[in-house]
């Protein structure tokens, strides 16, 4: 376990090191929360029937996405990850007495929690502070709260485990260039971070939620803001533990044929 | 101890002439061009020797650490270090041997050297005690100091080698495989570097095995040579044979440029 928490330990240390980033990304996150913000309320002042989750449920959902972009996004895949496999450097990580994937898997969530764990405090903070409407607010009991962070860890596992899975098939690939653009842009509309799957017309939306990404931040957040709550939240989180747990197992078959595979050229 | 027998690898390489006409020909034929990098390698090294791994470029050098070290599956013949074989037991086989890729870095980019240290030992699960003791002995006969605290990418080559060479030894392997660790080291650190292995395998006892074009690291520390071309062992023996069979007496460079041209391995 402790190599684990190692892991973590070393990606923390490394995301304090960037610091422009840290700035920068407050600065691009809390305008583009605030703007989503006030397009959901037009669109809501215009036809308040029309919507599909409450106005401050929506709110809610945008904050927690730009709090938690870190977590859930898959464009933000280890970029080192691929680079290891494109330039060999992977010859290291392979002489280490780990399996490859519980390594990775690791210092990927290290990666994102300790990215997250600084980013999301401003935001937050700003949005508990805003005026009605624009506010973040809770209204859930503790229970609530505690469903809502084991969602989280099984939105955040799902989220890994499919990065996974996109880390493998470059081992097949020269370059991972198409294969994330293909994926990344799907999953983004897919996962409910473009818009929040509720707004997806139906049948589209039942069949996004059934996906693997509607079980990344799509439960998670709606739980938070009381968009689910009940036997509909009770089967959301079931679904998102047999995607984890089919996602993990995917993505081991993809690494061991990977592993028994790779040539690593050059000297 | 260290074992290969007939040990054969095989690489499909396509080839193709320069030029936009070749390459557009090869969108839809590629000429594959099977390279047998090793063919029948067979060699035993016991525990505590030292030897030099040395060849012409594209020899087969690499590609032997890479099957000794667990990463890289022979297509046949039998190879066994420590009673182990090196890419099925991977995990536990990788536990007792240290590497130091020349050409590649294990080191965090970003962060200081120390942090990477930390890293591995918790990854190899080093005890606290061993670990400080390693980390002392290392940075002393290294000479590291300040540079444990200063950031990867702003260390020298040479600085970072010896880091490198560090990061392959906390855990203190059995077995260590060097693939040109001296690239980089400017004059004062190859002899450190030198007198470190050796003294590593003096007192360690650690079985060293290290492929290098730098004659001079191979006068320096291995009594043993084994010199392969186009992926076949060709001479199994001491530095002397080097020199004898070369018919070059004043530097082993020459001697050794005599005995690749002799056999017509370039």
């Amino acid at each position: 376990m402790k190599k684990y928490v190692s892991f973590f330990k070393i990606r923390f240390q490394t995301g304090l090191q960037y610091r422009a980033s840290y700035v920068s990304a407050l600065a691009t996150q809390l305008p583009w929360g605030l703007m989503e913000c006030l397009a959901y309320v037009a669109l809501h002042e215009t036809n308040a029937a029309a919507f599909p989750m409450e106005l401050q449920a929506v709110v809610g959902y945008i904050w927690l996405k730009e709090a938690f972009l870190v977590l859930f996004n898959t464009w933000n895949a280890d970029n080192d990850i691929f680079g290891m496999i494109i330039d060999g450097g992977i010859s290291y990580e392979l002489c280490r007495p780990i399996s490859l994937y519980d390594m990775w898997f690791a210092r990927n969530a290290g990666g994102r929690l300790s990215t997250a764990a600084t980013r999301c405090v401003p935001i937050l903070l700003v949005a508990l502070l805003l005026p009605k409407p624009f506010a973040l607010t809770f209204g859930g009991s503790v229970g609530t709260a505690l469903l809502f962070l084991a969602a989280m860890a099984l939105g955040l596992g799902v989220t890994i485990a499919f990065c996974m899975i996109v880390y493998m098939l470059c081992f097949f690939t020269l370059s991972p260039k198409g294969l994330r653009r293909v994926l990344v842009g799907a999953v983004d509309l897919l996962s409910g971070n473009v818009i929040p799957l509720p707004f997806i017309p139906q049948p589209w939306r039942r069949v996004f939620e059934l996906m693997p990404f509607g079980s990344m931040q799509n439960v998670p957040f709606r739980i938070f803001t009381g968009d689910l709550a009940g036997a509909q939240m009770v089967s959301a989180m079931a679904l998102q533990m047999f995607w984890l747990i089919a996602l993990i197992l995917l993505g081991r078959g993809v690494c061991a044929l990977a592993q028994r595979r790779t040539v690593i050229q050059g000297g | 101890m260290i074992e290969m027998q007939h040990i054969t690898k095989t690489y499909r390489v396509s080839r193709r002439n320069a030029g936009l006409a070749a390459a557009c020909r090869a969108l839809f034929s590629r000429d594959v061009e099977v390279v047998h990098a090793l063919n029948d390698v067979s060699f035993t090294i016991h525990d505590g020797e030292m030897v030099g791994y040395v060849g012409p470029n594209g020899a087969g050098k690499s590609s032997t650490i890479k099957i000794l070290s667990g990463i890289l599956a022979p297509d046949g013949g039998v190879c066994t270090v420590n009673g182990r074989v090196p890419w099925k037991e991977r995990v536990s086989h990788v536990r007792e041997i240290g590497v130091v890729f020349g050409q590649r870095s294990q080191l965090w980019w970003d962060i200081p050297v120390i942090d990477s240290f930390e890293l591995l030992r918790d990854i190899y699960s080093v005890p606290k005690e061993t670990y400080r003791r390693n980390l002392e002995e290392l940075t002393e006969l290294l000479q590291l100091g300040e540079i444990l605290r200063t950031p990867t990418r702003q260390l020298s080559l040479g600085q970072r080698m010896r880091c490198e060479l560090v990061a392959s030894l906390l855990h203190s392997p059995k077995t260590l495989f060097l693939d040109e660790p001296t690239i980089g080291p400017d004059a004062v650190s190859k002899l450190a570097v030198r007198e470190f292995i050796a003294r590593l395998n003096r007192e360690h006892r650690t079985t060293v095995i290290l492929t290098t074009h730098d004659m001079q690291d191979i006068e320096a520390l291995a009594q043993r040579v084994i010199l392969i071309g186009r992926g076949r062992v060709l001479l199994d023996g001491h530095v002397e044979d080097l020199r004898r069979i070369g018919g070059e007496q004043n530097s082993l460079d020459h001697a050794v440029a005599a005995l690749y041209r002799k056999w017509d391995i370039l």
